[in-house]
């Protein structure tokens, strides 16, 4: 009998393993120069109805309206009044704002959690300011910027951070997992990329019962390897589903750099490609071109013109949260070196190069922003501080696990009041 | 319940799928929220047959195929609900379930809660699961366990087509996620546990009276299948059914219980059966170990402890993946349940 197998070589080379590693780690001087970084202005502005297929570029290119001049260029110019950009200004510093003092809420142990979103403020305010007021966003944990810019009470936000007596949400959830139905602002869940195939679910329901409202979802980076994001991308393009997935590459998935979900190999703004979805790849820092993406995507998923993948490419300047130190795994100084600036000094820039703002009136807004939400923090405080006692009742914990509560949860919050009794003797409970 | 020769006008004699399909008919026309999806349940209908006829009766937008990803389905499912949909997507078999795991329990089952009430998941969620179906081991699996284990979902499990019809209405009704389970042994005929024996037709079971148009049964509300005071038998879904005719061969006066919903449980006829028989057996066809019996016989020990003669007895399959070939050595049936019951009444 022949042998029809193939022979093993003896000479073959030994198959290796690729790991990916970030190019920087503390203590390297961070050198972003290979970046390629397309000048603003030069991306074609499509019609909203294009083929997904005849815009393939896009999604490996990067849109970029504001250039190094602070001027905005091209044919993704938005062109906003004055009053807007102001307006968006205002939001971003307020955002800024807002994050600072909860951060230094939560050292002060006002409460156990935080996370920041400096550096990326122009990807959740910009897009919601190119939203109608009432499309829904399935944001993720570092989306708090659509509240802002859609002036939900700042002391809502705080009693939910602080879980106090005040919290809208009653004390059950992490501090930052907002959710307001009321400003379209869906729960935000701890579980990665949850919300993508919601939105999809949510912007198929708007779709099939003839609305006029779209769906936004967020995610970063690293949740695009999850198998949600593959799911919703799918539902997404077999429904023609009026939804935005925006992925806010911000290079760092706590201390997992973008490689681990593939951005070694491709953009995420690719992703779209292989579903027949549009995708646009977006310069993040600039407020400009994030708006107008978002206005782009919302016309065409409003003309049934079907779902658009967006990735904002951007930089994640602090921790992923209070809980985390990126000085242990990456380069100190990446931000600084950052090719794409920061976004709030650039629409600053931009406006001041229109002659429509100035350093001091900047420097002015930023003491009263501080002030509004020093205010506000101050009227939260006063419904209590994780930890403090002036929470929930005792009993809230059982409510709304069902809409009504069944015999077993009503023997363990009986359970539990005794508890009470015993830890803090008869009394304790204000009648 | 003993069936009739003559049924009353307004009802009808149907096997399980049908008044699986009947209770979705009448849903879809009577609230304009609800909507159907899955794999393969539009046009074609559903691989059991449960949604026949629906898309061309309610439309595409309300009765469709989705892709096999089923994460996305419950997703999506969640964000109809949140939309102010009503969903009742199918999973096409209860071990297809694994991949929507995070989905139902950290999104579906959490969301009232998490939101305080601002998003809520009325979501029904059918899937056939149970063997004796020469399924394999992935198609014929038990995980009610799983889901009873989870805090915020109901777990529903009809054992005739009356209840079928009822129960699926109340959970399509009902404001929070129900996990419905429906046991493809039985979609038609009621088993009896011989598998060597000619199938009955349900058509011979009083179950299979389905009233017309709307009605429902209360979530949370066991069912007597046989009143008696020698044992109790706490069981559902198909193996209701091989209790009874164990119990009717055996001549064994035994008080049957048809759990019919797991989670909200109906503690008190389960008291009042064990406190009145002093013995209890508990039948089910998942997996032994941390499986839902291990909740009812801890239940039953700290609140009828002193009212019992003997230890509460388990029937259930066993600790390994249903296994296709050795299906009937694994299904714990007429045998198991027989030695067990002889082991609870022998003094």
């Amino acid at each position: 009998m022949p042998d029809t197998h193939n022979r093993r070589s003896a000479n073959l080379p030994p198959l290796t393993l690729h790991v990916p590693e970030p190019r920087f780690r503390p203590g390297d001087t961070p050198d972003f120069s290979d970046i390629a970084v397309l000048p603003a202005g030069v991306t074609p502005r499509p019609p909203e109805d294009v083929k997904p297929a005849d815009i393939i570029g896009h999604a490996y290119g990067l849109v970029r309206v504001l250039d190094d001049e602070g001027r905005a260029v091209g044919p993704w110019d938005p062109r906003l009044s004055p009053e807007r950009l102001r307006a968006m200004l205002r939001y971003m510093m307020l955002l800024r704002a807002f994050d600072d003092r909860m951060f230094r809420a939560q050292r002060q142990g006002k409460t156990s959690f935080y996370m920041k979103s400096t550096g990326e403020e122009a990807v959740s305010v910009a897009a919601a300011m190119a939203l109608y007021r009432d499309d829904m966003c399935f944001p993720s944990y570092r989306q708090q910027g659509i509240l802002i810019t859609r002036d939900y009470p700042l002391t809502a936000m705080m009693n939910q951070i602080y879980s106090n007596r005040e919290d809208p949400l009653k004390g059950r959830q992490l501090p930052i997992m907002y959710s307001s139905r009321e400003y379209g602002f869906f729960s935000v869940s701890g579980n990665l990329a949850t919300q993508y195939p919601q939105a999809v679910g949510w912007a198929m329901a708007s779709a099939a019962r003839g609305d006029t409202r779209i769906a936004a979802v967020w995610c970063g980076e690293g949740s695009t390897a999850e198998g949600d994001f593959h799911s919703a991308m799918t539902f997404g393009a077999v429904y023609n589903a009026p939804c935005i997935f925006n992925v806010v590459n911000n290079q760092w998935a706590i201390s997992s750099f973008s490689g681990f979900a593939g951005g070694e190999r491709t953009t995420f703004a690719a992703r779209a490609v292989g579903y027949g979805i549009a995708g646009l790849r977006i310069d993040g820092n600039d407020p400009l071109a994030v708006y107008a993406a978002t206005q782009w995507a919302a016309d065409r998923a409003r003309t049934n013109n079907g779902p658009t993948l967006i990735e904002h490419f951007t930089y994640r300047a602090e921790g992923h949260s209070t809980s985390d130190d990126p000085s242990a795994y990456r380069a100190k100084e990446e931000y600084a070196a950052w090719p794409l600036g920061d976004p709030v000094l650039r629409l600053k820039d931009h406006l001041i190069v229109l002659g429509e703002w100035d350093e001091d009136r900047h420097a002015a807004q930023a003491t009263e922003l501080a002030d509004y939400v020093k205010a506000a923090q101050k009227e939260a405080e006063k419904n209590g501080i994780l930890g403090h006692g002036l929470h929930q009742p005792f009993e809230s914990m059982f409510e709304d696990v069902f809409e009504e509560m069944p015999w077993h949860l009503a023997e363990q919050r009986d359970q539990m009041l005794a508890e009470q009794t015993r830890k803090f003797g008869p009394g304790w409970r204000p009648e | 319940m003993t069936a009739t020769a003559e049924i009353e006008t307004g009802v009808r004699r149907m096997n399980m799928i049908e008044a699986i399909n009947d209770a979705l008919d009448v849903m879809l026309a009577r609230d304009a929220d609800v909507v159907v999806m899955g794999e393969d349940v539009g046009y074609f209908g559903g691989v059991f047959r449960a949604t026949a006829g629906l898309q061309k009766k309610h439309g595409k937008t309300r009765v469709f195929d989705t892709p096999i990803t089923e994460c996305g389905i419950i997703g999506v499912a969640v964000g109809m609900g949140a939309y102010g949909l009503r969903p009742v997507p199918e999973i096409q078999f209860a071990d297809y379930i694994y991949p929507a795991l995070d989905q139902l329990v950290s999104e579906a089952a959490r969301l009232r809660y998490r939101s305080a009430c601002d998003f809520i998941a009325p979501m029904t969620v059918r899937s056939p699961f149970g063997g004796g179906i020469f399924g394999g081991q992935t198609h014929s699996q038990s995980p009610e366990g799983i889901f009873t284990h989870v805090s915020g979902v109901k777990t529903v499990i009809p054992a005739t087509p009356y209840d079928a019809k009822g129960l699926l209405i109340a959970a399509i009704e009902d404001n929070d996620p129900v996990i419905f389970f429906e046991p493809k042994r039985i979609y038609n005929g009621p088993f009896s546990g011989y598998y060597d024996r000619p199938v009955e037709p349900w058509s011979k079971h009083a179950g299979c009276e389905v009233p017309e148009g709307h009605y429902r049964i209360e979530l949370g509300k066991a069912r007597t299948v046989r009143s008696g005071d020698a044992v109790t038998v706490l069981a559902y879904g198909t193996m209701v059914h091989v209790v009874e005719t164990v119990v009717a061969e055996a001549g064994i006066d035994a008080d049957i219980i048809d759990l019919r919903t797991l989670v909200p449980l109906d503690i008190a006829a389960i008291e009042e059966s064990v406190k009145r028989t002093g013995r209890c057996l508990i039948v089910h066809e998942a997996t032994r170990t941390s499986g839902f019996g291990a909740e009812l016989t801890a239940l039953v020990q700290e609140r009828c402890f002193y009212h019992l003669e003997a230890p509460v007895e388990r029937v259930t399959g066993f600790d390994t993946p249903y296994p296709h070939s050795l299906e009937w050595a694994y299904f714990p049936g007429p045998v198991r349940i027989a030695t067990a019951l002889e082991k609870l009444l022998k003094d």
